[in-house]
């Protein structure tokens, strides 16, 4: 029993493995420069972002090393964008493999995730870099940061889980994820210091920081840059709440994982 | 528990049946979701195809066991589902030891990666890591004859080459319990041989072997049992000839029911005054075997003597060019008379000397003055594919003797 099973999570890494690095292959293939657009869009992005809210309309005047601030809500912002995106389609677009050959199922959607999460790690080098040039002193609270990632990881890949399997059925959920993507963008306190929410009333600023997205950022511009910014604990004061969004990611990869596990005997004969 | 019953059971199929549910419109949208929630039905309008139907069987282990059926007949769907690629609707599948399928060869190959990165791909779908595929990497691309493409993409390859890849890396799988579709469908007959040469290979290391198959012959060489799957049902079970027979007989009515005589079909013409109704080769592949056996009939649309007509035949090869032939005025065959209505049935025997390659039969009935009653150009079909080949025009039977 037990050589069974590691038999087969022997087979589940080799594929696993496999997969990330064929994704990566493809991705940038017979682009002249490669891997190096991973990093060129989301600085693209912040530099624009940068002109128009730094620059002109003075966002974020007075909040503590700001410009790197949104650098890393941006970097954070694209790495969920990125695993829920490819999560949807991940199935689907496996759909000759699975009508050939056995395999678990979930490979694929942790293959998309990992690439994914290398991509952000790469984009993370640049932040660093950024934290480096800016000042951005050193404190152990910085060792936090993983673990709200980690939170991040496991809520954006309960809804990968769930909306991969469910797009084999129903084809509307990515134009219906694209649509939710624009305005959750918005909503998670991306491009704008949570000091402007602030002076409008605390209560909508704790609603906005239940969505892990918004909390998981704010959480790690805390850890990382500045202690002085806000997070879902330090506006409620309140432990219960500041774990909703917690408890949440959990619930989400729970439910993610059992109705993919549900569903995909059935994949390779719907898709 | 994988575990099937007893030791010696490689598969069991118990009582295992397959819908599959297809919807009348493209309606796999939100949109219509929401009606028919509205409408209180739990699913969208359409039908559900019975595509297996209490199917029951065994496979021992070490066994070649053979599954035959026509397209559409559900033998597919059968083997998919002992794959586990489809679950079961209704029953059961138990399996014992590491099961590979070589369900349509390219298991994964992406057009848009090279050879080389294919094989590692495959590989691990397979379930080698990277380094052992490493350690096989030469032999893979020898036996596939690839060594100046492994860093092309696949989409530079023409189908011939993609497919000796997938073979080549499939070869290498290590199971107890291998999945054989149609595999050998595709490929010259260089590369069929390779394909044999494996499937006796493993028959050899008594691999427990599904084999679904249209060709008899390899059926009845390599099956040490066979089932045969017609409108979802197991309709013959056991020994291979048996259920071969049964398929090529089937086969036979539906293609003789299949022809059509139209007369301004630009393969056949003639006055029609009598007709040839069926041709057909025994069988469709010939290995090493002396003869090749062909059988037809004729029917006549008016009443003639035994001097006013001729049947005739002539062989082409694949190119279409015309490399034998006869007739019953050259040699000198007894015809009876025919009367209005009536068939007579005739069968020709000819020494197998052909090389490997498919054959097309020209069927000929004509009064001897040369009016033609019936032309009818490549009437039927037969495969030639033997072991000892040579690079002539024909390979007979020699008696190489050392004295």
């Amino acid at each position: 029993m037990y050589k069974n099973l590691l038999s087969k999570y022997r087979y589940s890494l080799i594929l696993l493995r496999q997969l990330v690095i064929t994704e990566f292959k493809l991705r940038y293939q017979g682009s002249a420069l490669g891997y190096l657009w991973s990093l060129m869009k989301p600085l693209f992005l912040f530099l624009i972002m940068y002109v128009v809210f730094v620059y002109f309309l003075r966002v974020g005047d007075g909040v503590p090393h700001w410009p790197v601030q949104l650098l890393l809500g941006i970097v954070i912002w694209n790495f969920f964008a990125e695993v829920t995106n490819n999560g949807v389609v991940a199935v689907v677009s496996r759909g000759d493999i699975m009508r050939k050959i056995n395999f678990p199922k979930y490979i694929i959607v942790l293959a998309s995730t990992i690439s994914a999460g290398i991509n952000f790690l790469i984009n993370l080098v640049v932040v660093i870099i950024f934290m480096l040039v800016s000042g951005v002193e050193f404190r152990f609270e910085m060792l936090l940061a993983p673990v709200y990632i980690l939170e991040l990881t496991a809520f954006a890949l309960g809804l990968a889980f769930f909306m991969s399997a469910l797009f084999v059925k129903l084809r509307d959920i990515n134009y219906i994820w694209e649509i939710v993507m624009q305005g959750l963008f918005y909503a998670s306190i991306v491009i704008y210091p949570i000091t402007m929410l602030l002076s409008r009333g605390r209560e909508f600023a704790e609603l906005l920081l239940l969505n892990p997205v918004a909390q998981v950022i704010q959480n790690v511009r805390q850890a990382m840059v500045s202690g002085e910014a806000d997070t879902l604990l330090s506006i409620s004061g309140n432990w219960v709440i500041a774990l909703i969004p917690v408890v949440l990611s959990v619930v989400v990869l729970l439910l993610g994982a059992w109705y993919f596990k549900k569903q995909s005997p059935y994949f390779a004969e719907n898709v | 528990m994988n575990k099937t019953a007893d030791d010696t059971t490689a598969i069991k199929v118990d009582h295992v049946y397959k819908d599959f549910y297809l919807p009348h419109d493209k309606s796999n949208s939100i949109k219509s979701a929401a009606l028919n929630i509205l409408k209180k039905k739990s699913r969208q309008p359409g039908e559900t195809q019975h595509a297996l139907s209490n199917i029951n069987f065994d496979i021992k282990k070490g066994e070649f066991f053979g599954i035959v059926g026509r397209n559409g007949s559900g033998k597919s769907t059968l083997l998919k589902i002992l794959a586990e690629i489809y679950a079961p609707s209704k029953g059961s599948v138990q399996r014992d030891g590491r099961l590979v399928p070589f369900i349509e060869l390219g298991v994964g190959f992406n057009p848009e990666l090279t050879g080389r990165e294919n094989v590692y791909l495959n590989g691990a779908l397979l379930g080698f890591t990277t380094k052992q595929v490493d350690s096989m990497y030469d032999e893979i691309v020898k036996f596939a004859e690839l060594e100046k493409f492994m860093d092309q993409k696949l989409k530079n390859y023409s189908s011939g080459m993609q497919v000796r890849l997938a073979f080549s890396v499939a070869t290498r799988a290590e199971a107890d319990i291998l999945l054989v579709d149609e595999v050998l469908a595709v490929g010259d007959a260089a590369f069929q041989r390779k394909c044999y040469n494996h499937f006796r290979k493993l028959k050899k290391d008594k691999k427990t072997v599904v084999f679904v198959s249209h060709d008899m012959g390899a059926i009845r060489e390599y099956c040490d049992r066979a089932i045969m799957i017609e409108k979802s049902k197991v309709v013959a079970e056991g020994d291979v000839n048996t259920v071969a027979d049964k398929y090529t007989k089937m086969f036979m009515k539906e293609q003789s029911k299949e022809i059509n005589p139209k007369e301004e079909q630009p393969d056949r013409w003639g006055n029609g005054i009598v007709k040839v109704k069926t041709v057909s080769a025994q069988k469709t592949e010939y290995k090493e075997d002396q003869y090749i056996d062909i059988e037809g009939e004729i029917v006549a649309n008016q009443d003639l003597a035994s001097d006013e007509y001729v049947i005739g035949f002539s062989i082409r090869n694949a190119t279409g060019g015309q490399i034998m032939g006869s007739n019953s005025k050259i040699l000198k065959v007894d015809l009876p008379p025919l009367k209005k209505g009536q068939t007579v049935k005739f069968a020709w025997r000819f020494p197998n000397v052909f090389n490997d390659g498919t054959y097309g039969i020209d069927a000929t009935v004509i009064h001897p003055d040369t009016t033609i009653y019936d032309w009818w150009e490549d009437a039927a079909q037969f495969v030639v594919f033997k072991e000892a080949r040579t690079p002539y025009p024909i390979t007979p039977n020699i008696d190489f003797t050392i004295k």
